[in-house]
């Protein structure tokens, strides 16, 4: 046990913290320091700009495009990318997809869609949720039929992330009624401007669009764009899963927020004084980075298992409980450290071009939105109840 | 004791759940909240002609002598719609702050109007530096001739766009945070000087961010005694307070009973989500907080109807500091318990979330209340 980093590792940090200092876009940084949605043209200009330095899938094996890196670097990368206030890639197709495809998938399908995935090139959302199956998600009812060499793809997705801005939509569908449900399942990639698909937004809590519905009517999807084999999708989908779970966590973003809080308390005057200066409020602050430092090191020591060669079970689930956690209470205490200013709120279109309309202090702008947004964070990706289930099935047994 | 409605206030209660069910539907709330205005003028007409705006008001003022107990009533009632017209700012902030201060003339000149509905009043208190701090003034008043002249920012007004006159306070001497020293001031919004700028707030509602430069009013526009108005602020503010923790129960009464009807209706895995143990203990908590809040809203109200004193005060705090805490509670888990559907603005509980949540931070949060409760322990 050594918690201390090589000379290589020193230098390697450095090398990462002045890239991130030169090259993140100050606007793509600034968006994601207040917690505000990404713009999609931010997001993959940012994007492209780590694939350049060949930064792009840290995760992936070197043979498909990936950095080759110890567990140790990938550690210090994620924390330089939090410290510089530097969005990580957008998931669906780097870290959810992505693994998929080079794990399970066609020859043809590696070639064409890793590079695509590490270039940006397409934009990928996740049609896992249907109106009827959410937490029971093999319940799903969308169904593919077999039709020479395609698929008829009919139903309906809900709550896809982002498919206003999607070329290519993964899919989980029926492809077999009869079977028990998680045995007739497959795993699609459908591109989004096949005919048939259309969207409906869906307006958040916060009032702007990341959400939607997709409606499939007689779409046709070449079989070749199905993942492995036909009916055993529900393996690769959860393959997934269990890699969302992970990164869902969201430490390094966790730790930037509790440093911004730090420096908004510094300045937030109350009293006669500074918020800093409240014990309440502080204690609330420290205990949360308390709990951050306990889900590092858990988090930590999970992936040393990792590398060690164990197979873990459910024990992600248990980073994606106290992660969600950690991150509702952060920005749940960015609200309440501005006081009144609590409660201005606008959806960004309206707000645009008047951020120097009312008197409240600029980081005003930012902690509602992500407060709103990330109420969902104990819903997606599995709700926070089902990863209970999870772990009390299969670590606990019970 | 008797913790049971009077006839009339069973009537009062009636006539507003009847005019929540006609007018507030979650689709009208919705389409309200978005237009410009943010709530409704033909609304407002109606309240002041079923007596509502005048039920609060004291009889030699042309009211219904209402106390806290009817307006209790009447803000649970509208809190199950998430009513959004200005009540609070008119009736409950500015119109009792004339009320209980203002002269026989300020009186007389202004709270007709507002009991027939003509008039919109709203309270400036807040400040950039002031957070929950009713004493934390820095606007000043500065005597100038028969009158005085009003510098500072006031923030987050609410309904300080639509208001005809704003009361501000001020301070006319004293160090910051002094309670000495501060005034009261009815100050028109279309004065020379007065800068109103309004935004959306999260809860669907409007407020404003108000600006005094260099604003001239006459010696008439002062309320109350000069300097001495930290008291009347209080003891409005306790009551205005109050008014809220009893919307925040109507509110979590409505939020349980959708989310109740939700866990019986929705299923997942062949059977209604409300057969998971875990999801029947989580209602069951929201159920108690509901229940421990309408019994802390029903205390505050009934103690103020007896006197003001620091126990009522106390007693204020109590009840805030609990409500504060389940407002949050319930809040979020009626989001948490509908999944995706709690995350749309389509849908009605996220809004009740949402408001929920203002109520916790207004006249002081959670935390704020409980160092209160502890200070006059
Ligand atoms: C902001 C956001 C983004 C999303 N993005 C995507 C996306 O890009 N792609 C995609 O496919 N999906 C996405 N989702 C969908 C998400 O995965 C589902 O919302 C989630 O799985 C829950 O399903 P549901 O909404 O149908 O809720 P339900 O399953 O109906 O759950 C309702 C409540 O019941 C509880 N519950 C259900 N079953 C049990 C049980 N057995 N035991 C105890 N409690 C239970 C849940 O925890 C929850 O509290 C997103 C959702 C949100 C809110
Ligand atoms: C100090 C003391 C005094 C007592 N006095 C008396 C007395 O005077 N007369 C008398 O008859 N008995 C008495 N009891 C017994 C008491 O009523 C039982 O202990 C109690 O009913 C629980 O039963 P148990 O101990 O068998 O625990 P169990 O029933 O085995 O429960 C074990 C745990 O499982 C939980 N549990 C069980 N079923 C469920 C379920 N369906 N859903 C969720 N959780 C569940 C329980 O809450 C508990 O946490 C006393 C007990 C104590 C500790």
């Amino acid at each position: 046990m050594d918690l201390s980093f090589t000379d290589e590792e020193l230098a390697f940090q450095a090398e990462v913290r002045e890239f991130l200092e030169t090259k993140l876009p100050a606007d793509v940084k600034d968006r994601y320091e207040r917690g505000l949605h990404f713009t999609k043209e931010g997001q993959v200009r940012w994007q492209k700009i780590l694939n350049e330095k060949g930064w792009m899938a840290p995760n992936w094996p070197a043979e498909y495009g990936g950095t080759g890196w110890t567990a140790t670097q990938k550690y210090i990368f994620a924390q330089e990318l939090g410290r510089a206030s530097a969005p990580p890639p957008i998931p669906f197709g780097v870290s959810m997809v992505g693994p998929v495809i080079y794990t399970f998938g066609s020859q043809e399908q590696k070639d064409y869609y890793l590079p695509r995935i590490l270039n940006s090139d397409d934009w990928w959302c996740q049609g896992y949720s249907e109106p009827g199956s959410g937490s029971d998600l093999a319940s799903l009812q969308t169904k593919a039929v077999r039709d020479g060499d395609e698929y008829v793809v009919n139903g309906q997705k809900i709550w896809t992330s982002h498919a206003q801005h999607a070329d290519m939509i993964f899919c989980l569908v029926r492809t077999d009624s009869n079977a028990k449900a998680q045995e007739g399942i497959s795993f699609l990639l459908i591109d989004m401007n096949t005919p048939g698909i259309t969207l409906k937004p869906i307006i958040g809590l916060d009032k702007e669009h990341t959400l939607n519905e997709v409606f499939f009517d007689d779409v046709r999807v070449p079989v070749k764009n199905r993942v492995g084999e036909e009916n055993k999708g529900w393996t690769y989908a959860k393959f997934l899963l269990g890699n969302e779970r992970t990164s869902i966590a969201r430490i390094s973003q966790s730790k930037l927020k509790v440093k911004k809080l730090r420096a908004i308390a510094a300045e937030q005057r109350t009293n006669g004084g500074l918020l800093q200066d409240d014990t309440d409020f502080m204690r609330k602050l420290n205990q949360i980075d308390v709990d951050l430092m306990a889900l590092e090191y858990t988090e930590l020591r999970m992936l040393s298992r990792i590398q060690k060669g164990e197979k873990l079970t459910a024990e992600p689930s248990l980073l994606k409980i106290k992660g969600s956690d950690i991150q509702q209470a952060l920005t749940e205490l960015s609200v309440e450290a501005l006081g009144m200013y609590g409660v201005a709120y606008e959806a960004e279109e309206i707000r645009e071009g008047r951020n120097d309309q009312n008197f409240a202090p600029d980081y005003a702008n930012g902690p509602m939105a992500e407060h709103l947004y990330l109420r969902a964070a104990s819903i997606y990706g599995g709700s926070n109840e089902i990863q209970r289930n999870i772990i009390s099935k299969m670590v606990l047994g019970l | 004791m008797d913790f049971e409605l009077s006839e009339e206030q069973v009537l009062l209660k009636d006539s507003v759940d009847r005019f929540v069910l006609d007018n507030y539907g979650a689709d009208d709330r919705l389409k309200l909240s978005q237009t410009e205005l943010g709530f409704s003028r033909d609304h407002w007409k109606q309240m002041a002609e079923l007596g509502w705006l005048g039920m609060a008001f004291p009889e030699e003022v042309g009211g219904f002598g209402g106390g806290a107990v009817e307006t209790m009533i009447m803000m649970e009632s509208m809190g199950r719609g998430l009513v959004l017209e200005p009540f609070v700012s008119t009736v409950l902030l500015g119109g009792a702050l004339i009320a209980e201060a203002g002269s026989a003339e300020q009186i007389e000149s202004i709270i007709p109007s507002v009991i027939e509905g003509n008039l919109m009043l709203a309270f400036a208190y807040a400040e950039p530096q002031s957070r929950f701090n009713l004493n934390d003034v820095e606007t000043t008043a500065t005597k100038s001739g028969d009158g005085y002249v009003l510098s500072g920012t006031k923030s987050v007004v609410y309904h300080g766009g639509t208001a005809d006159k704003v009361v501000v306070s001020a301070r006319t001497s004293g160090g910051s945070r002094d309670a000495e020293g501060i005034s009261l001031f009815v100050v028109d919004t279309n004065a020379s000087g007065v800068d109103v700028r309004s935004y959306q707030t999260v809860d669907g509602q409007r407020a404003a961010d108000i600006r005094f430069d260099n604003v001239s009013v006459g010696a008439d526009a002062l309320l109350g005694e000069e300097g001495k108005a930290a008291p009347v602020i209080e003891k409005i503010a306790d009551r205005a307070t109050a008014a809220l923790c009893a919307e925040a129960v109507g509110a979590m009464a409505a939020a349980n009973e959708i989310t109740n009807e939700y866990l019986k209706t929705r299923k997942q895995f062949g059977i209604p989500i409300g057969k998971f143990q875990v999801l029947q203990h989580r209602m069951v908590d929201m159920y108690m907080e509901a229940e421990q809040s309408k019994s802390m809203a029903d205390m505050a109200a009934m103690k103020l109807d007896i006197g003001y004193s620091d126990e009522t005060k106390r007693a204020v705090s109590a009840a805030k500091s609990q409500i504060g805490k389940a407002c949050k509670f319930v809040g979020q888990q009626s989001v948490q318990l509908h999944g995706g559907m709690g995350m749309t603005d389509e849908y009605s509980i996220g809004h009740y979330f949402k408001r929920l949540s203002t109520i916790e931070l207004l006249f002081g949060n959670t935390d704020y209340h409980l160092n209160r409760f502890s200070a006059l322990s």
